[in-house]
């Protein structure tokens, strides 16, 4: 089996004419995590004998035909996923020692289609970063080029999948953090439609913009594993009841291009423009969309991000689990813990989250971001009532090296093309789009789709005629 | 630029700051701020609270037999006592 170009579409065949084993597939992969995660890091733990474990199961499964698409294929977890009784610690130290009550919905999905779980990946604190910078546990680095960052958060996930460590992964999405390190390391990453999929069992940062989401080579891979972990479950009471949307065929994308020219560099939006130009020969009609509200996105966001985070991250107090400092008094043993377990980036955002919405300022910044945030969404709604998507680059720019942005307004600034789909509730996908150079080497570059609410099969069609061309 | 007491911030987070990332936050927050001030220019009406978002309860209905989890919750708490999570003091009784 050659692991870099395998697919899940692939393996799944190899599986099933008995090509080679899950075992062997799982071991192909453990031998190249072992080889290679040394330099990259995109792993906080390798659970080897528990894969090996699954992987035989599955091979059980496959040997008497209980088969599903997923059974026996190896798969990396973001670490603010939970697993019943292994550790997740959403790369804090706050949860170093953390073990999982309980199974998160989309593992028990996983798991009834037996998966076989490599690891736990890396990313940013509690999902708060945009380059796998912040984590308390070190590092993720971009397997196409090592003094680069993977973007974030779910940079882990990322590198693993981009490096061949991970046939595919699971990742959470509120701002981008499926799809920019998809787009920074080369992959396909996808962020469903808000209440697609179930996020019990996901460490919440701000709940009413979180999604989980596949990080996958091909677009079919990501359909693949969306169709596993979606669905209406009663314990995320903001899960949608199921609903398919067929693909409407109609080919109009919207282009909302006065949106790009802010800060966009020249050659990403080359690469954008080209596989832009492909959609148009294969058929697409292209439109210039005006979206006025999206240059309020990334201002919005960080202001709800940070509110809805600094109420989610109160439940780490060091009392019911997790970290605890013994102090003299229960307040101290609160601020003290707090103040142990959580790293720069989240204190920051805590105490922004706490500004905007304390009395007296709460209209100015939460309420008015609330509002602008509706204004975002019926932009949007209202040109999809003439295209069939809107689409954009992921990102402004190629991974950038370590370091490079410690001004936390330079990192913000990533997000300024994925944070729109997250404040509307849409499905977007971000799919591989070339590469540009810098300092000699070829990074990749991510094109965006963002589809209507529900519409996930439009992203995937439009998807693979985006990826076809290379 | 607006005028931040972060000390007084991190009180009401429940977080010690120590004195060094307090000046650092305090020229920090005030620019993070200052950016996110431009959706002033938007032409939302900041009365409005209406975005069509809503908070969504489960039925309280169905509840599970009693008991099935303690031990499991339990066990990842730092402190207990039995089946009760251990914690400092909270009111304190006036000393005369």
């Amino acid at each position: 089996m050659n692991l870099e170009s395998l697919t899940i579409a692939e393996a799944r065949r190899a599986l099933d004419s008995k090509e080679y084993s899950a075992l062997e597939l799982t071991n192909a992969y453990l031998d190249a995590i072992a080889k290679k995660d040394g330099d990259i890091h995109a792993y906080l733990e390798v659970w080897e004998k528990e894969a090996r474990t699954e992987a035989k199961a599955a091979d059980e499964a496959i040997a008497r035909n209980d088969i599903q698409p997923l059974t026996g294929i190896p798969l990396a977890m973001k670490d603010n996923i939970l697993i019943e009784g292994r550790t997740a610690s959403a790369a804090s130290k706050i949860l170093e020692n953390y073990r999982a009550s309980y199974d998160a919905t989309v593992t028990t999905k996983l798991k009834a289609q037996k998966v076989v779980f490599l690891g736990r990946t890396n990313m940013d604190e509690f999902a708060m970063g945009s380059s796998t910078e912040t984590s308390a546990y070190g590092v993720t680095k971009n397997p196409h080029d090592t003094r680069r960052v993977p973007g974030g958060s779910s940079g882990g996930s990322a590198a693993a999948v981009s490096g061949t460590m991970a046939l595919a992964a699971l990742g959470s999405d509120t701002g981008g953090s499926i799809r920019q390190p998809a787009s920074l390391t080369g992959i396909v990453g996808m962020k469903p439609t808000y209440g697609a999929v179930s996020r019990f069992g996901l460490m919440a940062l701000a709940s009413s913009l979180d999604q989980i989401g596949p990080l996958t080579k091909t677009v079919e891979d990501a359909r693949i594993v969306f169709e596993a972990i979606r669905g209406h479950d009663p314990k995320d009471s903001t899960s949608l009841p199921d609903v398919t949307a067929n693909d409407t065929k109609s080919r109009t994308l919207g282009v909302p291009w006065a949106f790009l020219a802010e800060g966009s560099e020249p050659d990403v939006l080359q690469r954008f423009e080209t596989t832009l130009q492909h959609l148009k020969d294969k058929g697409y009609k292209i439109r210039d969309v005006l979206l006025p509200n999206l240059a309020f996105s990334l201002a919005v966001y960080y202001i709800i991000q940070p509110a809805e985070a600094s109420t989610n991250l109160a439940r780490y107090d060091g009392i019911r689990y997790g970290l605890s400092v013994r102090a003299d008094s229960i307040g101290e043993v609160y601020s003290k813990t707090r103040a142990l377990g959580f790293g720069r980036e989240v204190r920051r955002r805590i105490l922004i989250g706490t500004f905007v919405l304390s009395s007296g300022y709460a209209d100015a910044y939460y309420r008015k971001a609330r509002a602008v945030r509706e204004l975002i969404r019926t932009d949007f709604e209202r040109e999809f009532e003439s295209v069939d998507a809107v689409v954009m680059p992921t990102t402004p720019s190629p991974a950038f090296t370590f370091g490079a942005k410690s001004d936390p307004l330079a990192m913000y600034a990533e997000d300024i093309f994925a944070t729109p789909a997250n404040l509307a509730g849409v499905p977007a996908i971000s799919v591989p789009s070339g590469t540009v150079m810098r300092d000699g080497v070829a990074l990749p570059v991510g094109f965006q789709i963002i589809a209507p609410h529900g519409r996930e099969e439009t992203l995937f069609a439009i998807g693979e005629d985006a990826e076809s061309k290379s | 630029m607006t005028d931040v007491d972060v000390a007084a911030l991190a009180k009401l987070a429940r977080l010690e700051v120590s004195k060094e990332e307090l000046a650092t936050l305090e020229k920090e927050i005030p620019s993070i701020l200052a950016f996110v001030e431009t959706i002033q220019k938007a032409a939302g009406e900041s009365e409005h609270e209406g975005d069509g978002l809503r908070n969504v309860m489960r039925a309280d209905e169905n509840p599970h037999e009693s008991g099935v989890y303690t031990e499991t919750l339990l066990s990842a708490a730092p402190e207990r006592e039995g089946d009760r999570i251990a914690v400092k003091q909270v009111i304190s009784r006036r000393k005369s």
